[in-house]
This record gives structure tokens, C-alpha cells and sequence, in this order.
């Protein structure tokens, strides 16, 4: 069941699937499909507090907490954005903070897509990261004062 | 054995392609193609040769030292003072004055200018088509002094609204700072028309000429601006220079803009005698590496020929204008009647940053997003544009290339 993958095992599953692509084309087309797929954010989160400020290209986030999960939801108005952002969903979305908070994300970097974020970096990507992280830690904060 | 020079007498773009280094390497795999001349330009050969002579050879400070060095250093950089005198027909070497570049050409004169002749209730006069750089000096000062910053407007084809800038004119104008040539649509202003407007109700006029250096001939006194600011890093130079030329009554007014080094004559506790022009502007030790390879720059453009340059590049802008208009859905943004090599472009549904992501994969270099002219944008109801702007060296085939690797990535996008 994918509720009970950890961050690492989905992690893994990626680079798997990029390792089959022999070319950098083909990782964009998987990657732009991966975003058209992405289902749209509703038009009420479109707004100027859900956006990761970014230079060239606009990203939305929201997130919501469920029996110790956190879900997420984003979008942005570039596909490839959009299609990376597809893959942080897929690796943090149903995680717990706590493995949210503790994840170096690796897989960005084997399979390559490090200097393309970083490339992007300007864009939002890198603060998209961190802005999900943010909302695991405020979670895990309203857990343990809940707690107390 | 070294071959006997072979002198062109024509334009030959492979030659020419030869002198720039950077154009052998390869981007992913593939030949760059190098389209972001307005951000920056490549550099010849020659260029990159006097940096390392000037390191290797003649390293020293300048305009103190008695020694060798020192004289050589100092003759080779007021060499170049003397070169910008005569690529922009300056009336005397005084009035060149070295800056970093554009950005602080206009700033200097915000900062002394400005500051010194511009009270609360003046008006400054930019466009809707500045850069950055041209926006934000005006602003801060606007700000400090409670003055008024005004605005040109443009057409949608990305011309400026004469009729418009008449009215905004008064004896409440006190500047007016136009961008000569525009780095985001390539539209060629009007700027003498502009100038004589500014003088008639007693205002002075500066001209943004960063993209207008590299592509026309500059006249300073036939066009009669009483500042002109550009830089080097556009002109096939290097970066973190550039050069204001101002009249010279003017820049003898103004007060000084930074304090030590060359910018002093004479120094007491309670006195300070200021140096003259130009060293009056000129404070610490200046950029001289650069300074001195920037020379080399404008001799090699020379050598070429303006004339010869603007030909080839004007035959890309057509060939290239024509074979995007043929692209569906792609709508050129900038359709003024006088441009320069420089295509800004939208394509209906598809971002530009993904645009410049994909073209990248295939080794070609353009420019996405607001190109530092946000308010322009804005005024276009555009959220950026991607930007392919040809310098000397760029070919049809590399035309080709962009074209075919557009076609792929709108495949791939829509
Ligand atoms: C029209 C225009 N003005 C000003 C500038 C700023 O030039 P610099 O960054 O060399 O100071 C640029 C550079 O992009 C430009 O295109």
C-alpha cells in the first residue's frame, strides 16, 4: 500500500524509473506529463498567501493534516515547475512531519534534476522544499502543544 | 610556422566565430547556440588576451607610480578613455568618465545631479519601456526629494507615445532619462527628437544607451544629451565597466559622487580640493584590467565595421522574424518600425520559463522572464517573454537550430 511507503522507498521508485530513460528529452517529456497529470489546484488556493515567491514562474501551495499526515496539494503556471513539483507530492504527501522534517530528498540529485532546480532556484523550487517542510514542522508544533 | 594574416575585406561570420573561444564548447551535449547577446555578449579573443597581458605583463596602479609599470599600466587605461572619446564622438577626453557599467552611470548621476538640483515638486520624466536600472535611481530620488516621477506611454507595438510625452512636459521637468534602445521589445527611439523636446522647457536629458552601443553609431554631440551611459560586458567587453559621458559644463557643476583615491587633489582636515574632470568621479583604485581589455573590445568591433555588423545582424532579425511568425499560436511582442536584433516572443498556453528549460536541453542560450522591465510587462499584460537577441557571430543556422528546437519543445508543452 503506498500509505506505508516511506519517504526513501518512493524515493527509490523514482530513480528507478528515471534510470530506464536514455536520454535527457526523455526525462523532460516524463516530466511535463507528470505535471499535466497533476490535478489543478481549486482556484480558492490560487491565492497571494498560498504563493512560493519565485521570479519567472508562479507556484501555489496548501497543505492540510490528516491522522498524522500531512497532505499536500500545489500547482504552478510553468509545466515542468509542475511536473516537479508532482514529484515532491508524490514523495512527502502522506508522510509523517517528523519524516518530512528529517529528509534530505536524494533522489533530486540522483536522478539528476539537481541543477535544474537549482537553475530553477529563483523560481520557487527550492523554496517550494522548504515552504513544505514549514508546514511539517508547524504541524509537529501543533501536535506537541496539543499533547502537553 | 605562422601563416601570413588573411585580411577580410568582407564579412565572414565563420572568421569572425573563429575569435570567440566560447563558441567552440558544447551545452548538453549539443553546440551552444549563444542568443542572449542583450544580457551579454561574448567575448574576441583579443579581448580575453589583454586581461591576461595586462595580469602577466604590466600589472600595476595607476596615474601614482613613477616606475615603468606603473606608466604603462597608466598610458594603456587612459588609452581606452581616449578610444570611448571616439566610439561615441565625446568633445573632449574630460568627459568620459569610467564607471561600472550602466547601472551606476545613472546612479552617479541621480546621486550628484540629482541630488543637487532637484527639489520637491520636480518632475522626472522615464518611460514605460526602462529598465530597472533606469527606474529605481529616479525613484529613490523621487523619494527623497519629493519630487515626481512621470511616465512615457507606449503603443502596443512598443512605441513611444510622443504626442503623450508632449503633454507630460513643462518647466516642472527638470530630466528626461530614456532608454535609447529598448533590451526587451528592440524598439529604436526616437532620442534627438526626445532631447530637443527636453530642452525647449529647460530640461536635461539622459540617454540609456546599454543595448544602443553595440548596434548603432553614437554620436553624442549630433545627438546633444547631456549624459550618455552604457557598458562594456554588452559590447563584446568585459563585465564591471562601462562609461557616462556628460557635457562638460555639467559634470564640472555637479558635486562629487564617492570620496578617496584619484578623486582629490589636495586633502586638510578642514579643506578638501577636489581633482578635476575626469578623475573627479573616478574614487579608489579603478577597474584598470578591465578598463584596459574593454579598448580591445571597441577596436575589434571596429575592425569589423558597425556598419557590416548591423547588416548581418538585421538579416537574422528578418530571417528569424519570418520563420517564428510561421510558428502557430507564437505572437511577437515588440512590432516597432525601427528595431534592432532583438525577438521577444510569447507562445499562447505555454510559460516561458519552460520554454527557455527546454531550448537550454538542446544547447541554446535565450532569455526568459521580465528581462528587468516589470512595469513594461505590466503595460503588455504579459507575465514575461522569451528573448533571442543575435550579435555578430550568430548565423542562420543557428536561426535554424532555434526554430527546430522550438518547434519540439511546443510539441512536447502543449
Ligand atoms: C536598457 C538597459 N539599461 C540598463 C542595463 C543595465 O546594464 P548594467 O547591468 O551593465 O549596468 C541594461 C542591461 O541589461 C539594459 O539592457
Amino acid at each position: 500500500m503506498r500509505e506505508n511507503q516511506s519517504i526513501e522507498a518512493i524515493e527509490q521508485e523514482i530513480v528507478e524509473e528515471f534510470s530506464l530513460f536514455d536520454s535527457w528529452d526523455d526525462k523532460y517529456e516524463y516530466i511535463i506529463d507528470l505535471g499535466k497529470k497533476l490535478a489543478p489546484l481549486e482556484d480558492v488556493h490560487k491565492k497571494d498567501e498560498n504563493k512560493v515567491r519565485g521570479c519567472q514562474s508562479t507556484v501555489w501551495l496548501v497543505a492540510d493534516y490528516q491522522e498524522g499526515k500531512v497532505m499536500y496539494k500545489a500547482d504552478s503556471d510553468a509545466i515542468i515547475v509542475k511536473g516537479l513539483i508532482s514529484m515532491l507530492i508524490r514523495v512527502l504527501s502522506g508522510q509523517t512531519p517528523d519524516a518530512i522534517i528529517n529528509t534530505r530528498l536524494d533522489f533530486i540529485n540522483e536522478i539528476g534534476m539537481m541543477g535544474h532546480l537549482a537553475q530553477t532556484r529563483s523560481n520557487g523550487l527550492l523554496a517550494m522544499v522548504k515552504q513544505m517542510k514549514n508546514y511539517a514542522l508547524a504541524y509537529k508544533v501543533k501536535d506537541a502543544s496539543l499533547n502537553n | 610556422m605562422i601563416e601570413p594574416a588573411i585580411i577580410e575585406t568582407s564579412f565572414d561570420v565563420y572568421a569572425i566565430r573563429q575569435q570567440f573561444p566560447v563558441l567552440n564548447r558544447e551545452v548538453k551535449g549539443k553546440p551552444l547556440v549563444y542568443f542572449d547577446n542583450a544580457a551579454t555578449t561574448q567575448k574576441p579573443q583579443v579581448v580575453i588576451d589583454a586581461l591576461v597581458n595586462y595580469y602577466t605583463g604590466y600589472n600595476a596602479n595607476i596615474h601614482r607610480g613613477i616606475h615603468t609599470l606603473a606608466e604603462e599600466a597608466t598610458a594603456a587605461f587612459e588609452a581606452t578613455r581616449d578610444a570611448i572619446k571616439e566610439f561615441v564622438n565625446a568633445e573632449s577626453r574630460e568627459q568620459i568618465i569610467f564607471t561600472k557599467g550602466t547601472t551606476e552611470g545613472i546612479n552617479l548621476v541621480a546621486q550628484t545631479w540629482g541630488r543637487q538640483n532637484i527639489q520637491a515638486g520636480d518632475e522626472i520624466i522615464i518611460s514605460n519601456m526602462e529598465h530597472h536600472s533606469n527606474i529605481v535611481p529616479w525613484y529613490i530620488l523621487c523619494q527623497e526629494k519629493g519630487a515626481v516621477l512621470k511616465v512615457i506611454p507606449i503603443s502596443d507595438e512598443g512605441e513611444l507615445d510622443m504626442e503623450a510625452f508632449e503633454k507630460l512636459l513643462s518647466p516642472k521637468t527638470k530630466l528626461v532619462s530614456v532608454v535609447h534602445v529598448s533590451n526587451a521589445l528592440g524598439t529604436i527611439n526616437p532620442v534627438k527628437t526626445i532631447i530637443e523636446k527636453a530642452h525647449q522647457v529647460g530640461a536635461l536629458a539622459l540617454v540609456d544607451g546599454a543595448q544602443s552601443t553595440v548596434h548603432l553609431d553614437i554620436d553624442v554631440q549630433a545627438l546633444g544629451c547631456d549624459f550618455f551611459v552604457f557598458s562594456s560586458h554588452k559590447l563584446y567587453g568585459p563585465t564591471g565597466m562601462g562609461a557616462l559621458y556628460g557635457k562638460k559644463d555639467i559634470l564640472e557643476a555637479m558635486p562629487v559622487y564617492q570620496g578617496g583615491g584619484e578623486m582629490i587633489k589636495e586633502v586638510y582636515f578642514d579643506n578638501i580640493i577636489y581633482n578635476d574632470l575626469p578623475y573627479k568621479y573616478e574614487a579608489g583604485t579603478p577597474n584598470i584590467a578591465d578598463a584596459i581589455a574593454f579598448k580591445s573590445a571597441l577596436d575589434f568591433t571596429k575592425g569589423i565595421g558597425k556598419e557590416n555588423i548591423r547588416q548581418h545582424e538585421n538579416e537574422l532579425l528578418a530571417y528569424a522574424t519570418a520563420q517564428l511568425e510561421a510558428i502557430p499560436g507564437l505572437r511577437i511582442i515588440g512590432q516597432a518600425k525601427q528595431k534592432i536584433s532583438v525577438i521577444s516572443f510569447v507562445i499562447d498556453n505555454v510559460h516561458p520559463q519552460d520554454i527557455g528549460i527546454l531550448l537550454d536541453n538542446r544547447g541554446i542560450a535565450v532569455r526568459t522572464g521580465n528581462h528587468c522591465a516589470q512595469p513594461l510587462m505590466d503595460r503588455l499584460c504579459i507575465r514575461g517573454t522569451t528573448r533571442a537577441s543575435f550579435a555578430m557571430y550568430n548565423t542562420k543556422e543557428e536561426v535554424d537550430v532555434l526554430i527546430a528546437g522550438l518547434q519540439k519543445a511546443i510539441k512536447l508543452l502543449a
